[in-house]
């Protein structure tokens, strides 16, 4: 089906219509995350305590993890602009880097997850564990799918890239937008969780 | 064809013709990612439900009607464990109550409304080839469809479907049975259906409209349409939250909606507590106050094309419905804690939303006027699309009006949660939105068919739901003063001070029944019609709007030749011109 | 395809030596995000009162997040339409984060 606009932008809008739906989508993950933030104040705001994070959670390893999400992001738009460079080797080194960290995060996080069991400290525990662990399970969700659609970008890319480079830059693009904003999501959880 | 810059979409479409492959059945009739077939498949889907979700209504209001009576023939089909000797049981009667409303607004009205008619019309009316996303569109069906399947089989779960309401109020709902937790998972895959067709209406109406086709050349419909998925998209995810977080709640033990130390039958329930049962209200209505106008902009958008046509003259005052239609979508997300008078909020909270609330009644009110002036000296048509268009105007005015006292804090606490809200949001969705989705249904069968439905039996059909429609929903009014509550599974019949209202109850119920035997003229009409109907040509109705471009019905790509935008949407009745209309379309 | 086609397909004016100044932006925002995580987490050992360390822990990741929109994500140069929808949004999610709390805070709720 010719559908205009899949690679060349619109004139007035200056657009593509991938980018403007992944940003719609985005938008919609904005207030997704928005209502478990406000569930975050809500709940802490009445609740008659509540634990300073470093007391229960591990705030080195999940620092070092805020770390390794940060690298990601740089590799991913340094994989988009390989690829904006014409370099599609360049391209795969670096997405294969983003996927890679990917994993690091999700290890981390399943030694986080398993101390927290091990420790007998579940989602009904408390409050405090209740929010922490469905933010930062929603998150994980988040990173896994992200993961899903690079590694996908990864293995399929040399055919796409091959049939139409334009394209594919933007579908790598608009992944990076995804993977970029599970990191804005994490700058701001992980200060709000192990921090605070 | 995929190298090439910016090519003219001319060439796209006669490049495209040529070498058309034959799609299977099962690509071209289930699967399909053509906006056509995706629109009938929500419309088909979306009426099934709504006719599902009227029977469960219709079962009810024999409880309503004559409280513990034993309901011939049919209620020997429920079995012992809900209607045993046919008498209607109280959990299932709220097993009905939540299902129905749960149903009817997301399974019958918003797949119709936006997944249908959205789906059908839109790319018509921007004379586009599609949707700008067409295997996400065919998603949002199916998941759509996965959320209606969901739905259904929590019928069969232990203890039923959900029975807390269609609000799903903590801490009832966290403490139901397994149907609940259907309930939740259903509601993620709507959602999720919902906020991917979104992001597909906004992508479309922006940059695939036809040249010469500026957003203020747009047919009301559209705007409608457009505002309506930012509504869906941006107040969905918070519902979709609160869903994870009840599921949390019920299955991992979670308590972000268990308040300490709740009791339950004697016991104190052994969860950590903590949780805020009005957090669960504030998430589900900064949701369900937008869905509501979800449910009406449509509709607006589809009496406004109908009267537009059906008067032979421009819509009064386009612009300011315009604008009032993006202040009422930007309000809407600043309103919803009307729904939450009675929580304890204090006086300063509930003077700000009730000020919205009424600030937000002044768009409404716009839009309403402008349809009724639109009238004035026009040449009007009585067809059966228009006759549903006329009938829609008073019925959401009273729905409309009947809402003040219920936004006014004070007037509120006597009537929040009485049959006078029900009254009230039913005239707004039942002779308000459905009528108009029944206009909409008339009038834009040709386009889908190339048959005209049946004059006749369309105004047998109009006739008799609009009576009925007010002899079911005007006694609620009365019985809500009087102060009758809503959910009380023998509608009032155990309080004193109801006994004088309570025939009232007989009253809604009969027009309940006979509101559903008016029905089968409508879906004969609609069966018959595809066979038998009326053939017609692409512009029976003589409008001016860009879909009456295409053939009927358009084929894969909708356009022989894309349209040009050359003037405004409703160019009826042009001084000087040779017919009494100058289509969109034409140089 | 060739690579000159590849990039003037995509978007007009991106030509190498513009990428070229994107990744020192890029790598120039890497280090600050790195720089300014370890500020907050050093910060977070101070034990300041909650109010101010709340405060300033949000600042810190108000600023993180701002440098990957604006950099990563291309906000500093997008289009107006996005920019739109954006600015939107973020009023919904402040109106989100803002209102329940108010509501149901001292002095805006019945019951204390």
């Amino acid at each position: 089906m010719d559908i205009p606009y899949t690679v060349e932008v619109r004139r007035d809008t200056g657009l593509n219509n991938g980018k403007i739906g992944i940003w719609l989508f985005l938008a919609s993950e904005v207030m997704l995350f928005g209502a478990l933030f406000a569930s975050y104040i809500l709940i802490r705001v009445g609740a008659p305590s509540w634990p300073r994070g470093a007391t229960i959670l591990n705030v080195p390893l999940a620092t070092f993890n805020t770390l390794v999400l940060i690298t990601s992001s740089v590799t991913m738009v340094m994989a988009w602009a390989s690829l904006m460079r014409g370099r599609f080797g360049t391209f795969r080194f670096y997405m294969g880097l983003t996927i890679m960290l990917g994993f690091v995060f999700l290890g981390v996080k399943y030694v986080e997850y398993s101390h927290k069991f091990h420790d007998d400290l579940f989602p009904r525990t408390n409050n405090f564990l209740a929010i922490y662990f469905t933010l930062t399970g929603l998150h994980m969700l988040h990173v896994l799918g992200g993961m899903s659609v690079n590694a996908y970008l990864w293995v399929v890319g040399g055919k796409m890239w091959k049939t139409n480079p334009a394209w594919f830059t933007n579908r790598v693009e608009n992944s990076g937008l995804f993977w970029h904003f599970v990191d804005l999501v994490w700058i701001f959880l992980f200060p709000t969780l192990y921090l605070l | 064809m995929s190298d090439s810059a910016v090519v003219a979409p001319k060439a796209h479409v006669a490049h495209h013709e040529v070498h058309h492959e034959e799609l299977g059945f099962w690509r071209k009739y289930v699967f399909s990612v053509d906006h056509k077939v995706i629109g009938i498949q929500y419309g088909i889907t979306g009426l099934l439900f709504l006719l599902f979700g009227f029977s469960l209504m219709m079962l009810m209001r024999y409880q309503l009607a004559y409280p513990g009576g034993s309901l011939p023939l049919l209620g020997k089909l429920f079995g012992e464990g809900r209607m045993p000797g046919g008498t209607m049981l109280p959990d299932f009667y709220n097993e009905l109550g939540a299902m129905h409303g749960t149903i009817m607004v997301f399974l019958g009205v918003v797949p119709l409304a936006v997944g249908g008619f959205g789906n059908f019309v839109l790319p018509l009316q921007i004379g586009a080839p599609d949707m700008a996303f067409p295997k996400m569109n065919m998603a949002s069906y199916w998941f759509f469809f996965l959320g209606g399947v969901t739905m259904l089989a929590s019928f069969f779960a232990p203890g039923g479907a959900a029975q807390s309401g269609w609000t799903s109020y903590a801490p009832l709902s966290v403490l139901a049975g397994t149907g609940q937790t259907m309930w939740l998972i259903g509601m993620i895959w709507l959602i999720t259906s919902s906020l991917l067709g979104a992001i597909n209406f906004i992508t479309t109406t922006i940059q695939l409209r036809a040249p010469g086709l500026t957003f203020y050349r747009f047919p009301f419909f559209v705007w409608a349409q457009f505002v309506t998925a930012f509504l869906l998209l941006l107040a969905f995810p918070p519902l979709e939250a609160a869903g994870v977080m009840q599921l949390m709640d019920r299955v991992a033990g979670t308590s972000f909606f268990l308040p300490t130390g709740l009791v339950v039958s004697g016991q104190v329930v052994n969860v950590a507590g903590g949780g805020n049962p009005l957090l669960w209200q504030h998430l589900f209505w900064f949701l369900a106050h937008p869905e509501v106008y979800v449910l009406i902009l449509p509709a607006m958008g589809i009496i406004a094309e109908i009267i537009a046509n059906n008067t032979r003259k421009p819509l009064w005052g386009y612009k300011p419905m315009v604008y009032s239609l993006i202040f009422l979508g930007f309000m809407s997300f600043i309103v919803w804690a009307h729904h939450m008078f009675m929580t304890g909020m204090g006086t300063t909270m509930a003077a700000f939303f009730q000020t919205t609330t009424m600030i937000i009644s002044i768009p409404s009110v716009v839009i309403l006027t402008a349809l009724i002036i639109s009238l004035w000296g026009g040449s009007i048509r009585f067809n059966t699309p228009m006759l549903f268009a006329l009938g829609f105007l008073p019925m959401f005015g009273i729905g409309g009006l009947t809402g003040l006292p219920l936004g006014l804090n004070v007037s509120d606490i006597p009537l929040h949660d009485t049959y006078y809200v029900i009254g009230h949001f039913h005239y707004v969705v039942a002779p308000g939105t459905i009528f108009a989705l029944f206009a909409g249904i008339y009038y834009w069968f040709p386009k889908a068919t190339g048959r005209k439905m049946n004059e006749t039996l369309g105004k047998i059909h109009f006739a008799g739901s609009f009576v009925c429609m007010n002899v079911v929903f005007m006694p609620m009014f009365m019985l809500g003063l009087a102060g009758v509550s809503r959910r009380l599974f023998d509608g009032g019949a155990s309080y004193d001070f109801a006994q004088p209202v309570l025939h009232l109850n007989v009253v809604s119920s009969w027009g309940a029944w006979m509101l559903g035997l008016f029905q089968t003229p409508f879906i004969f009409n609609f069966f018959w019609s595809i066979w038998k109907g009326e053939k017609v040509g692409a512009n029976p109705w003589d409008a001016t709007t860009l879909e009456w471009a295409a053939p009927s019905p358009p084929p894969h790509g909708n356009f022989t030749v894309a349209p040009s935008a050359y003037r405004g949407p409703y160019e009826y009745s042009v001084p000087g011109a040779a017919k009494d209309f100058s289509p969109q379309y034409e140089a | 395809m060739t690579t000159e086609h590849a990039a003037s397909a995509h978007a007009p004016g991106h030509d190498p030596a513009e990428i070229d100044r994107h990744v020192r932006v890029y790598v120039t925002v890497f280090v600050a995000l790195m720089a300014l995580t370890i500020v907050t987490v050093a910060i977070s050992y101070l034990h300041l009162p909650t109010h101010l360390a709340i405060a300033i822990a949000l600042i810190v990741a108000t600023i993180k997040g701002s440098l990957v929109a604006c950099y990563f994500m291309h906000l500093i140069s997008e289009k107006k339409l996005i920019l739109a929808v954006l600015g939107v949004t973020a009023f919904m999610f402040l109106v989100l984060l803002g209102l329940p709390a108010i509501t149901h805070s001292n002095g805006f709720w019945i019951h204390q």
